[in-house]
């Protein structure tokens, strides 16, 4: 058992982290909690960024050369997100889903064209991918998906709505759940569609949540011609490949996401060391220090647990639904960690950023409330533990859902 | 980075597994529970066999020189089998001390001896006034020409009743540092004005002793390491005990997690077994989450033992007291609640693992001591 990096990965992450200190945009800056005001500016800013990674040759490390990677190892990819998470998140973050969920579907389910064709325009940050899978019904039950892809001319016609569909505003593409055959069990009638998003009949509608920023939206489907050849895998395949997706979306993104807290943590102490109550430093009180202990310590087993994961999967694993658990250990210390934080600031976490009561530009306000999302997005809290409870506890299904599966 | 067993380390799973399922099952754990001694000895004589008393002791004195993650591993399944017996305070407090602090002499007539089963030894931290910080150490030793005198009493040393030797930790100058005042003392459990009393605590399956000392007298020889310099070495002893207390604390949990789970599956009410009910079975893949990622810590904070940084090596440690303590305590409770009746009752077995979670939180720091530890070093 080794936890450290052997030398040559040492040297490579050095290599990187002075590169990224040269390359950083010349108007972001790390102590604003938003650089980019517009959906326009922070798109051209992630694509700007992918672009420069991807010039240096530190995009899409473990993929290989003739679909515009690096042809190297995936530690060599987790060290570079890593790095990225720990020093500018905001560039990646509307890159998340295409990089996360679009690339791997795209290259383990896709065939040969589609990965020659779509790939390389991902990792050189010319696309931004969004994913269709939520619907008005369809939340937790991803399967009751309803949105319709008919065939008629070699084409498939796609009528429906999609929901919660993030960075859909500023999508190229889109990887989407279909209905193509409503007469057999939910679960078998589905497919797996790559869509352009500037087809006629899409229309996007975006939707403001809690934090008043609008990261989600619908996207309406109205009579749209997608061809057949842009299907990934069968006919009624689609939801075993929604499966693939959502289980690699979870490895390495727990590996990076540990890097974000650990961030975040830095951030915390920060303020723990400068913000005042009665006279007194946040740090120097005996209630606050326990409560800034456990979240350290959280991120101690976010990072430590994802390392463990991340290692079976490098050498050679398939993510399983024990993946289930890394959600878990993220989105909920999230919403603990940053609840006690706002606790700490007293009456001067209700101030948002901009003002000189603000506290951290108003980082720990917009966190807090962007943390109620996390137990929701990417598989409710609830629906893990039903996938921890059934698939690596082999505890029985509930009656209803049984019957209603047969 | 490579985060998994070797082979070596697998067959040390595999043969531990083994024998507490063979030598300690859960009637012979009952009956050491009764048991004022705790342990039988023909277990001690097979565990020291098998090589346990060994492991972690260096090759030039009798032992393996193996490494902390290869006895979390035999203490990941013993904890598994609330295994009773004095193996913990022997190899992780009592030989840990002189392996740590101890003179090339001391190393000799101990070390061997403890490898080989003839001798065992704990260690005496707390004392009436100290809660739960092991560093709270006022129990005086008079300088007494080249030896000392000590008096006072010392509470909660596990074992003491069956140690051949005791290492007792002692302030030898007054103030409030404690790297530049406490002595570590090796002393003779039978040495007169030395008085060893059980103490009848929840957890049976751990015998805690108070050991009190009426104007004992020991020489020279019994001064373990540096005067006043005992304070680093104690450290250093206590990170990997409590790193050992979290390996029971992960093989207990799991244990109590298996016991929950099987049940759900079996248990019929309302026509149906009760795991297939959201409020059964979201309960029991918590304890899965928990488990699991208490494991992920263990295994970091062993390997920091031996590998990381005096920085890294204290952070773990205390990261992992905190978290896995509190795991074993919350999967056992809600184990207790998933089995019903059953699991209030003396005759299953699930209440041993909740006695032993709650004497693992308070042993070697509690929660709130070691959360103090965590913030203390990561915001320094």
């Amino acid at each position: 058992m080794d936890y450290r990096f052997t030398p040559e990965q040492e040297a490579f992450r050095k290599g990187f982290v002075s590169w990224l200190g040269n390359n950083l945009p010349e108007e972001w800056s790390p102590n604003r909690l938003r650089n980019y005001h517009t959906t326009e500016a922070w798109a051209d800013a992630y694509k700007r960024f992918q672009k420069r990674l991807f010039d240096a040759g530190y995009a899409a490390m473990h993929y290989p050369k003739e679909y515009g990677g690096q042809g190297k190892s995936l530690m060599d990819e987790v060290i570079v997100l890593q790095t990225i998470a720990n020093t500018c998140i905001e560039l990646r973050m509307p890159g998340v889903v295409t990089l996360g969920m679009a690339v791997p579907t795209i290259a383990t389910c896709g065939n040969e064209e589609q990965k020659k064709e779509f790939l390389p325009r991902i990792f050189d940050g010319t696309h931004i991918w969004c994913q269709g899978f939520s619907e008005p019904n369809a939340g937790s039950d991803v399967a009751n998906c309803a949105t319709r892809a008919v065939r008629q001319n070699g084409h498939y016609i796609l009528d429906g709505q999609k929901t919660w569909t993030s960075f859909a505003h500023m999508s190229d593409y889109c990887i989407l759940l279909v209905r193509t055959d409503p007469g057999v069990a939910k679960h078998k009638g589905l497919s797996y569609l790559l869509v352009d998003m500037k087809t006629k009949g899409i229309e996007i509608r975006p939707m403001t949540q809690i934090t008043g920023e609008a990261e989600f939206n619908e996207v309406f489907f109205d009579n749209v011609k997608v061809p057949l050849e842009m299907r990934v895998g069968q006919e009624g395949q689609g939801w075993m490949i929604a499966i693939t997706t959502l289980m690699f979306e979870r490895t390495v993104g727990d590996a990076t996401m540990a890097a974000a807290y650990e961030k975040n943590i830095e951030k915390m102490l920060e303020m723990a060391k400068t913000t005042m109550r009665s006279g007194k430093l946040v740090i120097d009180d005996p209630v606050f220090r326990q409560q800034l202990a456990q979240a350290c310590i959280d991120v101690m087993v976010l990072k430590y647990h994802g390392l463990r994961s991340l290692s079976k999967q490098l050498q050679g694993g398939i993510p399983g639904p024990e993946g289930s658990i890394g959600k878990l250990l993220w989105s909920e210390p999230n919403q603990r960690i940053s609840d006690a934080v706002l606790s700490m600031q007293g009456p001067n976490s209700q101030v948002l950023r901009g003002t000189p009561w603000s506290i951290q530009d108003g980082h720990w306000q917009y966190g807090f409330l962007r943390a109620k999302g996390n137990t929701i997005e990417a598989g409710t809290s609830e629906i893990q533990r039903n996938i921890i409870g059934e698939r690596c506890l082999n505890l029985p299904k509930d009656v209803s859902r049984v019957a209603r599966q047969k | 980075m490579d985060i998994k067993f070797s082979e070596d380390q697998v067959e040390i799973l595999r043969q531990a597994r083994r024998f507490c399922e063979n030598e300690m099952p859960m009637t012979y754990v009952r009956t050491m529970f009764e048991d004022e001694r705790g342990f039988t000895d023909e277990v001690w004589s097979k565990m020291v066999e098998i090589g346990w008393t060994a492991m972690l002791l260096p090759e030039a004195y009798g032992g393996l020189g193996m490494e902390l993650l290869d006895m979390s591993i035999v203490l990941e399944e013993l904890g598994r089998a609330v295994s009773p017996g004095p193996l913990f305070s022997t190899v992780l407090l009592g030989a840990s001390a002189i392996a740590e602090a101890g003179s090339d002499a001391q190393k000799q007539r101990y070390l061997p001896a403890v490898a080989e089963g003839t001798m065992r030894g704990t260690l005496a931290l707390h004392e009436p006034g100290s809660g739960a910080d092991p560093g709270y150490i006022m129990m005086e030793a008079m300088r007494d020409g080249d030896g000392f005198i000590v008096s006072g009493t010392k509470l909660f040393v596990p074992d003491a009743h069956v140690s051949d030797f005791i290492v007792c930790a002692v302030r030898t100058e007054k103030g409030g540092d404690p790297s530049k005042s406490i002595t570590l003392l090796l002393i003779d459990a039978k040495t007169p004005g030395l008085m060893i009393s059980l103490l009848p605590t929840m957890d049976g399956t751990r015998k805690l002793c108070a050991v009190e000392f009426k104007n004992v007298s020991v020489g020279k020889d019994a001064m373990l390491g540096e005067m006043n310099r005992g304070w680093g070495p104690l450290r250093k002893v206590m990170q990997k005990a409590q790193v050992g207390l979290c390996a029971e604390c992960v093989g207990g949990a799991e244990k109590a997690m298996e016991f929950a789970t099987e049940y759900a599956k079996v248990r019929v009410q309302f026509d149906q077994p009760i795991g297939s009910f959201q409020a059964i079975k979201h309960r029991c893949a918590q304890m899965y989450v928990d488990v699991e990622s208490a494991r992920s810590l263990l295994y970091w904070a062993s390997w920091a033992q031996d590998h990381g940084d005096a920085n890294e090596a204290a952070i773990a440690a205390s990261a992992a007291k905190v978290y896995c303590t509190e795991v074993y305590r919350n999967v056992s409770a809600s184990a207790i609640q998933v089995l019903g009746g059953t699991g209030f009752s003396w005759e299953h077995d699930i209440h041993f693992y909740l006695k032993r979670a709650k004497a693992n939180e308070v042993a070697l720091g509690d929660l709130a001591y070691h959360r103090e530890q965590v913030i203390g070093l990561v915001a320094q």
